[in-house]
């Protein structure tokens, strides 16, 4: 009903259909004979032409379809009849079929499950570890995270500007593989609120971001870093005393030169200033665990490759 | 009274025109067609040629190549394989130039000699001739099988009956079973069928391809060259005074007459047309071909047949009925005038077009570099590394169509130092694609901020013949 204001349209275009059809048929059935003169003994007495002349002597000649072709537009008509029956057609009446497209879909999905199910579901079984030894499933997990992760981690895996390189080591809410899987499977949802506030002048910001350069070796200002360090207290909280970050909230570790957002004096500001937030979504309503599980494996694979090139190497021997 | 058209009379019309008037219905009932057995030089050939393209179609399909069948069409994988080529979907193009042969062809073929493809080589003419064999050995020729349908139903008469139809169900199910085994594998699909476990899709096409072979070929015959077929009505288009056709010469013939063997029947006043009716009984499709050359005749030649064995048993010259032009019956020429004008501009224009398509198809096909190449850049912003140097990332889909596993190398040009970062080899399997991420890197200020033109070139590492030269664009962020 959901197509039609209301049930008097669903039955005007039903009205009109049968009307249509029953048309063709009347009219088919109107124009298959004709009443012509006959000869003495009864046969039609006819010249074989239409009666048509053009150009003064240019004569149509009656060349008329077979009877079977006659036959076959009728069958069209109860075609359409039982069609109108069986399916969807007749306004918003669904057919004794039941069929959909939605459905049809549905099927084929399940079909397809059915069919590439046992596959999948092979490694479902296996520690993560060893799914990412085996190359048919580091090649599935590839084409996976091609179609699926590569639009923010970039087909490479290396991320950009707020999108997480998978390759390296760095991990913001840890490598272990079932963390991996969890990240995936659950997604994430990274907030570093505003902290200006908290730490105070813009000039205070200044000195905590030179002091969060210093932690990792970078280029920057001793003085003013020296000035912010006692500011870091109020980011000591999620980030640690030492700044090494903390996998358990996703706080970055601000010792590596690894930066999501940017390493600059001004981005950092910036991250300080007016906090961050991200989220990655979470897959398990897109993609079946045994999917998620070869993901995760992966791009595990992707920060372990020195590992795994020397399995290969061992099971070619 | 004066025979009048046919159309819608009015009561006036109808009342004057006299006393009697009926119905008649427009469509026009079939009359069963009895086609007599033809023996000589065309029916030889029509059978050369049946068995030449049965050969092929119920044969090829066995065959194997390598660990294959030779011809398969895997729809559902989208590759198509023809002995040792693959073709993938994106060399569609082949299939559009087979498809102007075959046309270009057909055109020539009936500028020269007119339904050249429909009397010999079309599957609705090869078979139905099978099938008119089998009609022949069962039920006998034409007037024993008028005789069958016009008598009373006995035991004989429904023995015979279904064994011909045994017999074609047989053949038309065979033909069908044939058909699916290009699309699928045929020993396979064989042993599907011993153990009755074939797909729902493999036992449609088996029966509807089969249906369509016993339903055309035993039931509809020339009323799908009379009525379904659009060759027959396009064909004067190609036709030309010069073209060969199938023709009954009447000036010789004509004025036709029966005479006995031996009576000089010049002297009579007749011509060599000796009224028998052979080259109507044995016209598969029920003209007289006297009448002249009609939309009806598909050049099967069974009248030249029928009519110069009985030219042979009067004593008479053959070739009554033959393949002539309308100039030559015209201006009366000699046989080697009349074939010396098949070499006339239209048929030579033809021919060479013909030829040269032929030839660069023949070439491409054979120079066809068995591996594809799509470069597709990510989306977002170029990435800058700590050094400055500027990273795009490129997925590209690489498509092996080797029946081997190749190893590729990648390479990539078009700015000072510019180099893949990652892994620039790449090993993809027999006939499969596979998308391969590759990150390509240059040096800080290489190259001027925007879109800069790059080339990637993928090449056989063992055969520097395959190599396919990709373009592709740099992103420098300004």
């Amino acid at each position: 009903m959901a197509d039609f204001f209301n049930e008097w349209w669903s039955i005007w275009i039903s009205i009109l259909v049968i009307i249509s059809i029953l048309g063709c048929a009347l009219l088919l059935w109107s124009q298959t004979k004709i009443t012509i003169p006959l000869d003495a003994d009864g046969k039609p007495l006819t010249d074989g032409t239409t009666g048509h002349i053009w150009d003064g002597n240019l004569q149509e000649q009656n060349n008329p379809l077979p009877r079977w072709w006659m036959w076959l537009f009728y069958i069209t008509v109860v075609f359409a009849l039982v069609y109108l029956v069986l399916y969807p057609g007749l306004g918003s009446n669904q057919g004794k079929l039941g069929w959909s497209s939605a459905g049809a879909y549905d099927k084929e999905v399940k079909a397809g499950e059915a069919q590439y199910g046992p596959i999948f579901n092979k490694y479902l079984a296996m520690p993560i570890e060893e799914v990412a030894k085996q190359p048919e499933a580091r090649a599935i997990g590839e084409r996976l995270f091609l179609n699926t992760c590569s639009q923010c981690h970039g087909s490479d895996a290396m991320g950009s500007k707020g999108f997480p390189n998978l390759t390296d080591t760095d991990w913001l809410y840890g490598g272990a593989p079932e963390t991996i899987e969890l990240t995936i499977r659950e997604g994430r949802h990274g907030v570093m609120p505003p902290m200006g506030a908290a730490i105070g002048t813009e000039d205070d910001v200044r000195n905590v971001a030179n002091y969060v350069l210093s932690l990792s070796g970078a280029p920057h200002d001793p003085i003013r870093a020296a000035l912010g360090k006692p500011k870091f207290v109020a980011c000591a909280a999620c980030h640690g005393p030492e700044g090494k970050g903390n996998q358990a909230i996703g706080s970055a570790n601000l010792t590596d030169k690894i930066w999501l957002y940017g390493g600059d004096i001004n981005t950092i500001m910036e991250t300080i200033n007016k906090g961050r937030n991200n989220t990655m979504p979470a897959h398990k309503n897109r993609l079946s665990d045994a999917k998620i599980h070869l993901l995760a494996a992966y791009v595990w694979s992707l920060s372990n490759v020195g590992g795994l090139e020397a399995i290969d190497k061992q099971s070619k021997k | 009274m004066k025979p009048t058209p046919i159309k819608q009379y009015t009561k006036e019309e109808l009342a004057q025109s006299g006393q009697h008037f009926g119905e008649q219905v427009l469509f026009e009932v079939h009359k069963k067609i009895y086609p007599r057995i033809t023996n000589g030089w065309f029916s030889k050939w029509r059978w050369i040629l049946v068995w030449f393209t049965q050969l092929i179609f119920y044969g090829t399909v066995w065959l194997n190549w390598n660990d294959r069948q030779a011809v398969l069409f895997d729809l559902t994988s989208r590759k198509f394989y023809i002995f040792g080529l693959v073709i993938w979907p994106q060399d569609f193009i082949y299939l559009t130039v087979l498809l102007v042969i075959s046309a270009l062809s057909l055109f020539l073929f009936t500028t020269v000699a007119g339904r050249l493809f429909c009397g010999y080589a079309c599957p609705q003419t090869v078979y139905t001739e099978i099938f008119m064999w089998v009609e022949r050995k069962v039920e006998g020729d034409r007037n024993a099988r008028i005789r069958l349908d016009n008598g009373a139903l006995s035991p004989r008469k429904i023995a015979l009956k279904f064994a011909k139809h045994s017999i074609w169900i047989g053949i038309a199910l065979w033909t069908g079973f044939t058909f699916v085994g290009y699309f699928t594998p045929i020993h396979h699909l064989f042993s599907e069928i011993l153990v009755w476990a074939l797909g729902p899709w493999e036992t449609f096409w088996i029966f509807f391809y089969g249906f369509a072979t016993y339903g055309n070929a035993g039931w509809m015959r020339e009323q799908v060259c009379k009525y379904m077929c659009p060759y027959a009505r396009f064909q004067s288009a190609m036709f030309d005074k010069d073209t060969l056709t199938v023709t009954y010469n009447a000036a010789r013939g004509e004025p036709r007459g029966s005479r006995s063997k031996h009576a000089d029947y010049k002297a009579d006043g007749l011509g060599a047309c000796i009224d028998c009716g052979v080259c109507v009984q044995v016209c598969p499709t029920g003209i007289d071909i006297r009448n002249g050359l009609q939309y009806e005749c598909t050049g099967c030649t069974a009248c030249i047949d029928g009519c110069n064995d009985i030219m042979d048993k009067m004593g008479y010259e053959p070739g009554l009925i033959g393949y002539n032009t309308e100039h030559a019956m015209e201006s009366g020429y000699t046989k080697a005038q009349m074939w010396k004008r098949v070499f006339r501009p239209r048929t030579l224009i033809y021919t060479g077009v013909l030829c040269a398509i032929i030839i660069v198809t023949a070439v491409t096909l054979l120079n066809r570099v068995p591996l594809k190449v799509n470069v597709i850049r990510d989306r977002g912003m170029p990435r800058v590394t700590d050094t400055g140097a500027i990273d795009n990332v490129y997925k590209l889909q690489i498509m092996n169509a080797e029946e081997q596993k190749v190893t590729y190398d990648i390479e990539v040009s078009g700015i000072p130092g510019i180099q893949i970062a990652n892994t620039h080899v790449v090993e993809i399997l027999s006939a499969t694609d596979r998308s391969v991420p590759i990150r390509v890197e240059i040096p800080a200020g290489s190259a001027e901020p925007g879109s800069n033109k790059i080339h990637f070139i993928v090449r056989d590492q063992s055969d520097a013949q395959v190599v396919v030269n990709e373009k592709a664009v740099f992103l420098v962020p300004r």
